[in-house]
């Protein structure tokens, strides 16, 4: 048999970062809520990020002459005080625009914290099986059977109430989450040759565990994380709003409208704009977490 | 040196055991059941048969990603049941393995090049230099451009991510290369090409190959030597030559039967084997191949044959066909 030369076909298209990251886009900017999500994010970040120079007060500061003040289009209003003043004089806006920083921490170090440990234990499950597998799971299992919040609440009043252990004890809550969906991926990656050719090649478990197989499981995971970030915020609003999260004179969202559930009938704003805050907040990382999804999910995938 | 022996198997078996449920006792599937071979350097041995009739196992045992439940694998002369950690890690590396499915045999997230110096990395002290080089040196042995280094899989066609394939295997420059149906997810037409870089690349590097196929026209091509298998246990080895043109067994007769050639006025002998391959988990009793076997007669059904060499072929049947 002689050399047949064929002309083969090259994929010339681009290669790189840049490449994959104008992919991504593409499939992301077609769901329009997703980029409306994904800018409202943005704003949120911006926000947190600048609360020092955009707030007009200092969070705390107490005016005594302006207690309970409603926004300023309402009568009695003032534009120095924009969203008006809750029970002790402080500025609704300012807390607000501080609050924001608490809520994106908060998101940030749950999804971290439970991302890194129910992928180090999904990974453990879905590598080695067996008895590891078996002991992993049942616990994720046991867990998964509490109502997450009131788990949440159990950890927090054993831990004590404070921020860092709701934070603590949300992540806790929500990383079975991260290790089931670790442990599917793994095992469907697992079965594919190039796994099997790592190993004759002498690559070691570690490396193969980490180095290997998980890059190839991020995209469910990104998405989940992407999604559990709001669940986060709402979860550390609520612990908040039972006291047992962020103690007062924290400007959290959550925590603020603890301390203005008694002035629920007398003055609207201050109960009001907290809620909105949260809920607007949740609302664009959910519709920004869908849009990743398309974006990410291989079998959404035209090519 | 052409001639040395690299692999060896002598009763080569591998058992698995199946869950049944709780209730149940496990089951055991002799995937593979009492394989013997030898393979020398720069030689091909074709292992052919049905789909679930251990081939992969064997694949498996030799590039020693399982152990062996009984009988003897030596690999350059080592025992591969007795040897110790440090020779194993060795000895991996003179097995490679080139997988069928093109598709899934390479890391989606890994770039060609790193694909390539992986093993240098994690077996080599080479340093990055060296290691870019070796991998630059291989793209173009293996007929692929330079330009392919900083790429990804998916931007290949299915027989120049074979090619990659073929390359990552010789990186470390192996003794022996288990080919598991390397050219059955191609197109005829890259088919050839693959084929024909193997036969090159064994012949400049003395490579000994494991060349697992079902494709009997691809094995008449590339093979030295032939061993037939069903059920786990092969019925018939021999040199290529002896076996096509002399088959006694009757599974590698009806296997031939079924091959097409281009020939118009050959005739043909055409053997239909009716049912199914029976399970392994309750393999048929005696030999494993008398519920299907046109000449079956009574002690087929009592008792599993011995091996024994006809026209140098080593055949496992109480009625072989004898040539004159």
């Amino acid at each position: 048999m002689s050399e047949i030369s064929i002309q083969e076909v090259v994929d010339n298209r681009p290669t790189g970062f840049r490449a994959v990251l104008s992919e991504f886009w593409s499939y992301f900017s077609e769901n329009r809520g997703a980029v409306v999500g994904l800018i409202f994010f943005i704003g949120v970040v911006l926000i947190a990020v600048f609360a020092d120079f955009i707030a007009p007060h200092a969070p705390n500061q107490q005016y005594r002459e302006a207690l309970l003040q409603p926004p300023f289009w309402q009568a009695g209003g003032d534009i120095k005080f924009p969203l008006g003043t809750d029970a002790i004089g402080r500025d609704m806006l300012s807390r607000l625009i501080h609050g924001s920083q608490y809520s994106l921490f908060i998101g940030c170090i749950v999804v971290s914290l439970s991302l890194a440990a129910g992928v180090i234990l999904g990974l453990l499950a879905g590598f080695f099986r067996g008895r590891v597998d078996t002991f992993i799971m049942r616990i994720m299992d046991i867990v998964l059977a509490f109502p997450s919040l009131l788990l949440a609440l159990v950890l927090v009043a054993v831990l004590g109430p404070s921020l860092i252990n709701a934070m603590i004890a949300i992540a806790i809550v929500q990383q079975p989450h991260y290790v089931r969906l670790t442990r599917a991926a793994v095992m469907t990656e697992m079965t594919k040759d190039y796994v099997t050719a790592a190993r004759v090649i002498g690559i070691r478990s570690l490396r193969l565990m980490f180095v290997t197989i998980l890059p190839n499981c991020m995209a469910p995971l990104i998405v989940q994380a992407a999604l559990s970030f709001s669940t986060a915020i709402l979860d550390a609003a609520a612990l908040g709003f039972l006291g047992m999260g962020a103690q007062p004179p924290t400007p959290e969202w959550g925590t603020m409208l603890a301390e203005a559930r008694e002035f629920i009938l007398r003055a609207w704003w201050v109960v009001t704009f907290p809620g909105v805050a949260i809920l607007t907040t949740v609302l664009a990382i959910n519709m920004m977490g869908d849009g990743l999804r398309d974006a990410l999910d291989p079998k959404l995938k035209r090519s | 040196m052409k001639g040395d022996i690299v692999l060896e198997a002598k009763d080569l078996t591998r058992h698995y055991h199946i869950d049944r449920g709780t209730f149940r006792s496990p089951a055991v599937l002799k995937a593979l059941d009492g394989a013997t071979f030898t393979l020398a350097k720069g030689r091909t041995l074709a292992v052919v048969g049905e789909s679930g009739c251990g081939k992969s196992t064997l694949a498996r045992l030799v590039t020693m990603i399982e152990k062996p439940t009984s009988g003897m694998l030596s690999i350059s002369g080592i025992d591969v049941r007795t040897a110790d950690r440090a020779t194993l890690m060795n000895l991996h590396k003179t097995v490679q393995i080139v997988f069928q499915d093109p598709y899934g045999s390479l890391n989606p997230r890994q770039k060609i090049g790193h694909a390539l110096e992986e093993p240098l990395l994690v077996n080599t002290p080479m340093g990055k230099k060296e290691r870019r080089d070796a991998a630059m040196n291989i793209i173009n042995l293996v007929g692929l451009r330079p330009e392919y280094y900083d790429r990804y899989p998916h931007m290949f066609s299915g027989g120049q991510r074979q090619r990659i394939a073929v390359a990552r295997a010789l990186m470390l420059n192996p003794n022996i290369v288990v080919l598991d149906e390397p050219v059955s997810a191609l197109d005829v037409s890259i088919r050839a090409q693959i084929l024909n870089l193997i036969a090159r690349l064994q012949e400049q590097f003395e490579l000994a190959y494991l060349f697992i196929s079902h494709d009997l026209s691809v094995v008449k091509h590339i093979a030295d030597e032939v061993m037939v298998m069903y059920l786990g246990k092969p019925v018939e080895s021999g040199s290529r030559d002896t076996l096509f043109a002399k088959p006694h067994h009757p599974y590698t007769r009806a296997l031939l039967s079924a091959t097409p050639v281009a020939d118009p006025f050959r005739v043909k002998e055409r053997i239909v084997l009716h049912g199914e391959l029976p399970s392994p988990i309750a393999p048929p009793s005696g030999c494993t191949f008398h519920p299907r076997c046109p000449s079956m007669t009574d002690i087929c059904r009592e008792k599993a044959p011995e091996t024994r060499e006809i026209d140098g072929c080593r055949v496992a049947c109480y009625h072989p066909k004898i040539y004159p």
